[in-house]
């Protein structure tokens, strides 16, 4: 294996389709209009020597290496800024260019500093490269005079000079390196969009400062790297190239974080992981990635992660290392043993959305076919099974519509209910970008999120809605898109069932649902509503993105709904631009879903109760399918109450942290006489467990991940696993101890198997993968290279589905006990329930979960910035720190779930969506007051935890 | 919440009811009987059967009347 170099063309690709040909070193060449000199001879495999220059972006001219003479043209123009034009004839090497080089690389090295062999760029240095590329020999100018390299000149301090800043905790910036080709500030603007870095001062003064001239660490820098990856020389790197030294081998895989699913390179010395570089070709990011995927993994290698089975009786007991068929016994006696007493239904299992397809797929086929039921479910449950609901209700399909490039022809974006700055990094700058260069934006967010204004972006509409109003403001918005005329009458007479529609039509026309009408629900000045409803549907493209801000509500799939309604209504279905696109938390909550993880529903969303369907899966699986759908999470827990459910197996799952009302899963738990968790640490659950399997991280395995736009691509094994075994081995493994064989040797096979049994994956195959990188499914027959949109020439279902969405108040109401609302959500630092990044430096940027509240409640309430609160709801009371903020309305309080000492959960109640029991995150009615410290609970829960985490000492055996 | 189980069912089938009342009449009863069908487990099942069995107290009329065609025929079913 080497290292992967991609090729820097040195400018962004033209997206023109007009050709233009022109000569270069006597070759000709064609490429699209609008492409630069740089890139049209790089295409041609001549390199012309640069410094400010990247394809990742938009040249700027200022370094001057890059000159070449034109013929009929005066002077040496920049390549990187010159456009090709027809019959060009380009000469990139004569003798006046070569001196011209020289004396410019001169100049630079100059002022810099030459301890090249000891830098920790050397080898990946283009400075290096480009002293090498033009012949450099020797530097007149000496390094003497006035430079920004040393700390001293002449025995007196230098104020050019200055010290390193080390602030953020994955990289450091060098200044006295630094070559002021600022190519860090336009990935900052262009890439990120988060506008941290300037260029201050003026000529030989000129250097990059964070914010007015912060530490990296103060600034506004949300540490996505980017600014790294294009730097040139040693100024901004890695610490951890710092401190390994340069990668020798890489491999492309697939981030373990977020729903985006960003490809990186893995680049490694040996088994140890030296940094993780974003791929270009990785359609989902193009070369862009966020804290968390690009630094956020050394929780692979943490002191904490468990690498060794364990088994105890009961959960008071300390926990004792065994071997992994110690454990495998252990775990299927006590699991056949519940069964014989409590009959086949009395256990089941949870799947994850952070394991691979091929686990997934694994852990549910053990579930119905070795345990012989469909208690299987997954932690989609609580985020976005509405989704699914909503969109096989109306389209036909439990997926997004488009792919994430589509957002590059959007005109109107909407968001509701999603951060995608902090939940979903990359797509939501690639989403910035697209609003940089003028296209419209609608949030719809109780909170004032980044997206409403930041640097260079302001939301056109912000809709601040009550939590809890989501279906009466979708509601309001067709109605004035029906009141007004704005129907895209000719799509839905095509596409649509017409009767359904007019029946939606009538409904939503109701003077009830009139924007005006609803103001007093959803506290939301109805002239935005207008102005929001006429600018989707008549501003061009429209596009909707939406996050668990709708779905987790009691009228999640409603909404979900209402949401396909407005698509269908103004025609923003089936081509680029346009679609209804949920954005997913987990890597791999699509997968999941698809991987057949739902109780009622085998692989490619085909229900249970379907003979030929069971007939097909029977066949190749060899047993007996139960027909009748199994129990969903919520379910499982009050049977386990109620005592009629007793085991549980949750691969890579955290449910007692994940989960609503944190009190009822506990008492679910405690109730159960077997469960098995499978994870890579100790997590909340395991305190109630009675059997932990280590689980392995995505660099010690292979499989593939499907993110949010369908897209599956490859994971890859870059290290052996540290606990011996990936999961998909430790599921066969437990599945054999229970007399159920599977038997694959790599999960390739395991693709092969799901391809043959589901219709949309047909065409999927890890050589499939290789050859294009990812594709999206449906891949089949009938789409052979996958489908990045849906619908094009139709919906799945035959005809769009009209329904009707009435607003129904959620039952969860404030009252004088409880007279604000909580709502939850996440931060970018952070992932989840934070087991992975809580063990990372990301900590640095979130060390604990706090509670925004209005300055106006707080004042009310006696509350300071900063002062401990007590936080209470019908359910349960956490303490937390109070953060003052005017993002959240006054009567909203908002919280993340990141850190297993607050227990957000707690305070959450079990009401959930009508449709699929998705628990209702997003409305609290809360009470909040001054508080001394954690509550009794808190403590109570932390005294647990410490207790049930025990390892016995391993007892050396005497001789 | 309550988290007295048939309670907790009674909930749950009132809400999907609320759903299918929005859809017109002719759809309301057969909406929930699907619905519930298609989701239910057979232990969540027997629960709300019984519950409608001993009166069906709390559930609202079209959710009884569904529950109570469900109930039909799986006993038919059984029967056969
Ligand atoms: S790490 Fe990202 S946000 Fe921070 S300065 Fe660099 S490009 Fe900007
Ligand atoms: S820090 Fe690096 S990328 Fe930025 S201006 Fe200096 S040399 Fe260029
Ligand atoms: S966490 Fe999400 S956005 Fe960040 S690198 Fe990973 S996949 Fe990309
Ligand atoms: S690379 Fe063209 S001017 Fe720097």
């Amino acid at each position: 294996m080497s290292l992967i170099h991609e090729t820097d063309y040195g400018t962004p690709l033209s997206k023109s389709e007009k050709m233009v040909t022109l000569t270069i070193d006597g070759q000709s060449i064609t490429v699209p209009e609008g492409t630069s000199i740089m890139r049209a001879a790089m295409e041609a495999g001549t390199q012309i020597p640069k410094l400010c220059a990247t394809d990742m972006v938009d040249a700027f001219g200022s370094c001057r290496l890059c000159l070449v003479e034109v013929e009929g043209r005066a002077g040496t123009p920049a390549s990187c800024t010159t456009p090709v034009a027809a019959g060009l004839v380009v000469h990139t090497q004569t003798e006046r260019l070569k001196k011209l080089r020289k004396g410019v690389m001169e100049l630079y090295i100059s002022d810099h500093p030459l301890d090249c062999l000891t830098c920790a760029a050397n080898g990946d240095c283009e400075l290096q490269d480009m002293a090498g590329a033009v012949g450099l020999r020797d530097v007149r100018y000496g390094n003497q005079g006035e430079n920004h390299v040393f700390a001293d000149a002449c025995g007196e301090a230098n104020p050019a000079w200055l010290p390193k800043d080390e602030s953020n905790p994955y990289f450091t910036y060098d200044p006295s390196k630094c070559i002021v080709c600022s190519r860090c500030v336009r990935a900052c603007e262009e890439v990120q969009g988060t506008f941290a870095l300037t260029i201050s001062g003026r000529g030989f003064d000129s250097r990059v400062s964070p914010g007015m001239s912060e530490s990296f660490l103060g600034s506004e820098c949300v540490s996505c790297g980017a600014c790294v990856q294009a730097c040139p020389t040693a100024t901004l790197t890695e610490k951890s190239v710092i401190e390994i030294g340069q990668p020798e081998h890489s491999a492309v895989t697939t981030c373990a974080y977020c729903g985006v699913g960003c490809a990186f390179k893995a680049e490694m010395r040996g088994e140890e992981v030296v940094r993780m570089v974003p791929y270009k070709d990785g359609k989902a990011n193009r070369g862009h990635s966020c804290v968390k995927g690009r630094f956020a993994y050394g929780y692979a290698t943490h002191k904490e992660r468990i690498l060794k089975p364990m088994i105890r009786e009961t959960i008071d007991q300390p926990w004792r290392e065994v071997s992994y068929d110690e454990a495998f016994n252990f775990a299927a006696q006590k699991l056949r043993g519940i069964q014989a007493k409590h009959g086949r239904d009395s256990i089941g299992g949870i799947t994850s959305s952070r394991c691979t397809n091929e686990e997934t797929y694994l852990v549910q086929k053990l579930i119905r076919a070795g345990f012989g039921n469909n208690n299987v479910d997954t932690c989609a449950r609580v985020c976005h099974s509405p989704t699914g609901y909503g969109l096989a209700t109306t389209f036909g399909t439990s997926a997004g519509t488009q792919d994430f490039d589509s957002v590059e022809d959007s005109d109107v974006i909407m968001v509701i209910g999603a951060n995608p700055t902090d939940a979903h990094p990359v797509f939501g700058s690639r989403m910035k970008k697209r609003l940089r260069q003028g296209a419209k934006l609608i949030v719809v967010d109780p909170r004032k999120i980044d997206l409403v204004k930041s640097a260079h972006i302001k939301a056109d509409y912000h809709l601040p809605l009550l939590p809890g109003t989501n279906v009466a403001i979708l509601t309001a918005l067709a109605h004035v898109i029906v009141t007004e005329g704005l129907v895209n009458e000719t799509f839905v007479r095509e596409r649509c069932d017409w009767s359904e529609f007019q029946d939606w039509a009538e409904f939503v026309a109701l003077e009830k649902n009139s924007p005006e009408a609803i103001a007093g629900i959803s506290g939301v000045d109805p002239e935005a509503i207008r102005g929001a409803a006429r600018l989707y549907a008549k501003g061009g493209n429209g596009a909707i993105y939406y996050g668990l801000g709708v779905t987790e509500h009691s009228q999640g799939s409603t909404t979900v709904i209402a949401i396909a309604n407005l698509a269908m209504a103004t025609g923003n279905i089936g081509r680029r631009g346009v679609g209804v696109n949920p954005l997913r938390g987990q890597n791999n909550v699509q997968g999941s879903c698809d991987m057949g993880s739902f109780p009622h529903e085998l692989p490619g969303y085909r229900h249970i109760s379907g003979d030929a369907v069971r007939d097909q899966f029977e066949a190749m699986w060899n047993v007996k399918l139960n027909p009748e759908p199994g129990l969903r999470i919520p379910n499982m827990f009050d049977s386990a109450i109620e005592g009629t459910f007793k085991g549980l197996y949750v691969q890579g799952e955290d449910i007692l942290q994940s989960d609503p009302n944190t009190t009822h899963v506990v008492q679910a738990l405690s109730s159960m006489e077997c469960v098995i968790v499978q994870d890579l640490f100790l997590n909340e659950t395991a305190n109630y467990a009675h059997v932990f399997l280590p689980g392995s991280t995505f660099l010690e395995k292979d499989g593939t991940f499907t993110n949010a736009e369908r897209r599956i691509q490859r994971v890859r094994k870059v290290m052996s696993p540290l606990n011996g075994m990936a999961d998909w081995e430790v599921t066969i493994g437990l599945a054999k101890a229970m007399g159920f064989e599977m038997k694959y040797n790599h999960p390739s096979e395991i693709m092969d198997e799901i391809a043959a049994l589901t219709p949309t994956f047909t065409g999927v195959s890890y050589q499939k993968l290789e050859e294009m990188g990812s594709v999206q499914w449906p891949c089949n027959e009938k789409f052979p290279e996958g489908s990045p949109i849906m619908h094009v020439d139709g919906f799945v279902r035959g005809k769009g589905k009209f329904v009707v969405t009435e607003y129904v108040a959620t039952d969860e109401r404030t009252g004088p006990r409880f007279p604000l609302l909580l709502t939850t959500g996440r931060i970018l630092s952070q992932y989840n329930v934070g087991a992975q990044t809580r063990r990372t430096e990301n900590v640095v940027w979130h060390g604990e979960d706090v509670l925004e509240i209005h300055p106006h409640d707080a004042e009310q309430r006696g509350i300071r910035d900063g002062d401990w609160v007590r936080l209470t709801s019908r359910a349960g009371e956490t303490t937390l720190h109070a953060l003052i903020s005017e993002r959240v309305a006054p009567g909203v309080v908002y919280t993340t779930f990141h850190h297993p000492l607050t227990q957000a959960n707690v305070i959450t109640t079990d009401y959930s969506d009508w449709a699929t029991n998705c628990p209702e995150y997003k409305v609290t009615a809360v009470q909040v007051s001054q508080s001394n410290g954690p509550s009794d609970w808190q403590k109570a829960y932390d005294e647990q935890a410490r207790n049930s985490r025990r390892i016995a000492p391993v007892v050396e055996a005497a001789e | 919440m309550s988290h007295n189980p048939s309670e907790r069912l009674v909930y749950m089938a009132n809400q999907i009811g609320k759903f299918f009342q929005s859809q017109g009449q002719e759809k309301e009863v057969a909406g929930v009987a699907e619905h519930i069908k298609k989701f239910w487990d057979p232990r969540m099942l027997k629960t709300i059967y019984a519950h409608h069995d001993a009166g069906g107290a709390g559930l609202d009329p079209a959710v009884k009347e569904a529950i109570g065609k469900l109930k039909d025929a799986a006993v038919a079913k059984e029967k056969a």
